[in-house]
């Protein structure tokens, strides 16, 4: 019992950037577009985080204002990036499936590429120090997770931009029919989800490695794409599985320490979220909670 | 008036004829990822011309800097090229039926993985064992595919989102199994016996010691057969007529669930094949992966390049591979090899912005019609 009470900081740590990113996702599809390019923006949020915070270190910041600094310029490069993919999918009505993939390699080249301009070398520099932890043995990036659903959640269901938001992916003529700006509005979620994205990264990076390599972000913008759904489109539901998931992922790390579960290869609990997901889209294939016009086109005049 | 039109005439045509030839919009996003790739490298302060040297050493063989010949690298340029072109297919086989089959990735690791067991424990038979070793490889990958396919015509499950969960399911369960395969250390296994190898004696001698395999006749036979099912049989006119209208094909009697379900097995069998050549014959060993190798990544762009038909893919993979190859020579030349993967993002993106192409063509049409009308 107390190696589970141990061990809850470590599951909170990694949750929480599954957890922003998938609300970014959510929001994303609830608008009517479909973001696959989460894990790109992931990784281009925590290389950017990465390097910052090496960065600012060297010119002697103190950590406090670094670690701020670097996340928002993570969260910057991420919304930068998310840029192509809003024009993509919203003014020119492009396939959101080709341009996401597009960005998700974009990414895997200019995260690197950067890295061996900046350091010479195929990784970001090692900064000393990350995050760190309060009192509870709790990571900031836990709070800024709750923050994120709280506001996210309230925004969307409580707030008329929520509702336009809302309708913009249900049924985008109605709402341009009742005068919503249907194009501001998806251009407003990708961004977002693309400055949550890079956020996220930011957090990986900065509570759970020393620096950027192109194994860091390593699927977790996919596992918040499977919550997006396995939660069905919802803040809680989403928060619901984020958790189940990022558990799951923890488990690779934490379960040395239950002797119970050391004889399992960590490979089953890595495997754990994308076969659930794939399981409960075939269980629940009768009812269909994604928002209707989730990733069609939406054009202007055409019904 | 009439006059000026008649002239004008041919002249929009010619524009218009090489906007709508889906080969020419391919060689112009090529071009664009070039371009865009040169002036970032001329930016962050190396030599773009190292660049091309490194790409001309792999297309030619010929070291510019030292003047020597090497045909060795113009082999291994055809060798690296086998598992895009494949990849390729297996995403242009899926597109033709309407899918998009992110799942080319997983589809190579179930290949790669049942080829390395079926490698080190079946029986050492010359020919034979490697021939089956192909041979399961494909079926997995079939059947890896053809899940996808049965969940969607089925079930009404997105195929991107299944498909990337079973790329994920697939990396993990590669290395469960190969964990258990004999000698195996953190990230490899024993070597397998001469008689799983493709290796080819004749290829390599002639070559200069390349890679170059029997993987390559697969290869080759593959592109045919991508063509001959698609162009040439009942299948593949069913399956075309699914992707261009669902609703039009089912009412007229051809069956679409089993058209996709065939198409996704058939598309996860060309990947299936990529990942057993590469386990074969690019390794002596099995390897325990921990990452994703990005050849189904990388096939998405390849066919998304080649239009997904069988030429435009075998051209298209070539420039990938050709890329690929490039990539160690660039690093020896102070240009980060990464570039070439930002050259493939940014012409996956290009392609996603063409439908932009489709919207300047329609204004300017608009255009011209309107002024038609007033001028008359």
């Amino acid at each position: 019992m107390i190696q589970i009470l141990q061990s809850i900081p470590t599951i909170l740590m990694i949750v929480a950037p599954i957890l922003i990113t998938a609300i970014g996702g959510m929001i994303c599809e609830r608008s009517g577009v479909v973001n696959i390019a989460l894990e790109g923006l992931m990784g281009l949020g925590g290389c950017a985080t990465a390097a910052a915070q090496t960065l600012l270190e060297t010119s002697g910041m103190s950590n406090n204002l670094s670690v701020a600094l670097a996340l928002l310029i993570g969260a910057a490069v991420g919304c930068l990036f998310s840029i192509i993919h809003a024009v993509a999918a919203i003014n020119l009505n492009a396939d959101q499936t080709i341009s996401g993939t597009g960005i998700n390699l974009l990414a895997t080249g200019v995260t690197i590429f950067a890295s061996q301009i900046l350091f010479n070398a195929d990784r970001t520099k090692e900064f000393r120090l990350g995050m760190h932890t309060d009192a509870l043995g709790v990571y900031p990036s836990v709070y800024i997770a709750a923050i994120v659903v709280i506001l996210s959640w309230f925004i969307l269901y409580k707030l008329p931009f929520g509702m336009h938001l809302r309708a913009c992916g249900e049924h985008p003529a109605a709402a341009e029919s009742v005068g919503i700006n249907v194009r501001k509005i998806r251009y407003i979620a990708v961004l977002t989800s693309g400055l949550l994205g890079g956020l996220a990264g930011g957090c990986v990076v900065l509570t759970q490695t020393i620096q950027y390599t192109s194994a860091t972000i390593n699927g977790r913008g996919f596992i918040a794409l499977a919550a997006v759904s396995f939660g069905r489109w919802t803040p809680l539901g989403v928060t619901g599985a984020s958790l189940l998931f990022g558990t799951a992922q923890a488990f690779t790390v934490i379960a040395t320490n239950f002797p119970s579960l050391k004889s399992i290869p960590t490979e089953v609990f890595n495997i754990f979220p994308y076969l659930i997901t794939l399981i409960a889209l075939v269980l629940f294939s009768g009812k269909n909670y994604a928002p209707a016009s989730d990733g069609k086109p939406y054009v202007k005049g055409a019904s | 008036m009439a006059d000026v039109n008649e002239q004008k005439a041919p002249k929009v045509g010619l524009g218009k004829k090489l906007l709508e030839s889906d080969g020419f919009v391919s060689l112009l996003v090529v071009l664009l990822g070039f371009l865009v790739g040169t002036i970032l490298v001329a930016l962050v302060g190396r030599k773009p011309a190292n660049m091309y040297k490194a790409i001309w050493q792999a297309l030619t063989g010929y070291n510019m800097d030292n003047g020597k010949m090497n045909v060795r690298y113009v082999f291994e340029t055809i060798n690296y090229s086998v598992p895009y072109i494949l990849c390729g297919l297996s995403m242009g086989f899926a597109e033709r039926v309407g899918l998009f089959n992110i799942g080319g990735e997983g589809q190579y690791i179930m290949g790669m993985t049942i080829a390395q067991v079926f490698a080190l424990l079946g029986p050492q038979i010359p020919v034979l064992h490697w021939v089956l070793c192909i041979v399961l490889a494909i079926l997995v990958g079939a059947i890896w595919g053809g899940v996808v396919g049965v969940m969607k015509a089925k079930y009404e499950v997105s195929e991107v989102v299944s498909t990337i969960m079973l790329n994920y399911i697939a990396l993990y369960l590669s290395r469960i199994i190969c964990f258990q395969l004999p000698g195996a250390t953190t990230y490899k296994t024993a070597n397998f016996p001469k008689t799983a190898l493709l290796s080819n004696g004749f290829f390599e001698r002639m070559t200069n010691g390349s890679l170059l395999n029997n993987g390559w006749f697969f290869m080759i036979a593959s592109v045919i057969l991508f063509w001959f099912i698609m162009e040439k049989t009942r299948l593949g006119y069913g399956m075309r007529a699914t992707g261009f209208n669902k609703d039009a094909a089912r009412s007229s009697g051809i069956p679409v669930v089993k058209s996709i379900a065939v198409a996704m097995a058939i598309s996860g069998a060309f990947a299936g094949l990529a990942g057993g050549i590469v386990a074969l014959g690019s390794f002596k060993y099995g390897r325990i992966i921990s990452g994703m190798d990005n050849y189904g990544f990388d096939g998405i762009a390849v066919a998304l390049v080649g239009n997904c038909t069988g030429g435009g893919t075998l051209v298209a993979g070539y420039l990938f591979g050709l890329l690929k190859n490039a990539q160690a020579l660039m690093q020896s030349k102070q240009i980060p090899k990464e570039i070439t993967y930002i050259i493939q993002g940014l012409i996956v993106v290009f392609i996603a912005l063409r439908t932009g192409l489709k919207l300047l063509e329609e204004r300017i049409e608009k255009k011209r019609l309107a002024k038609e009308v007033t001028t008359k």
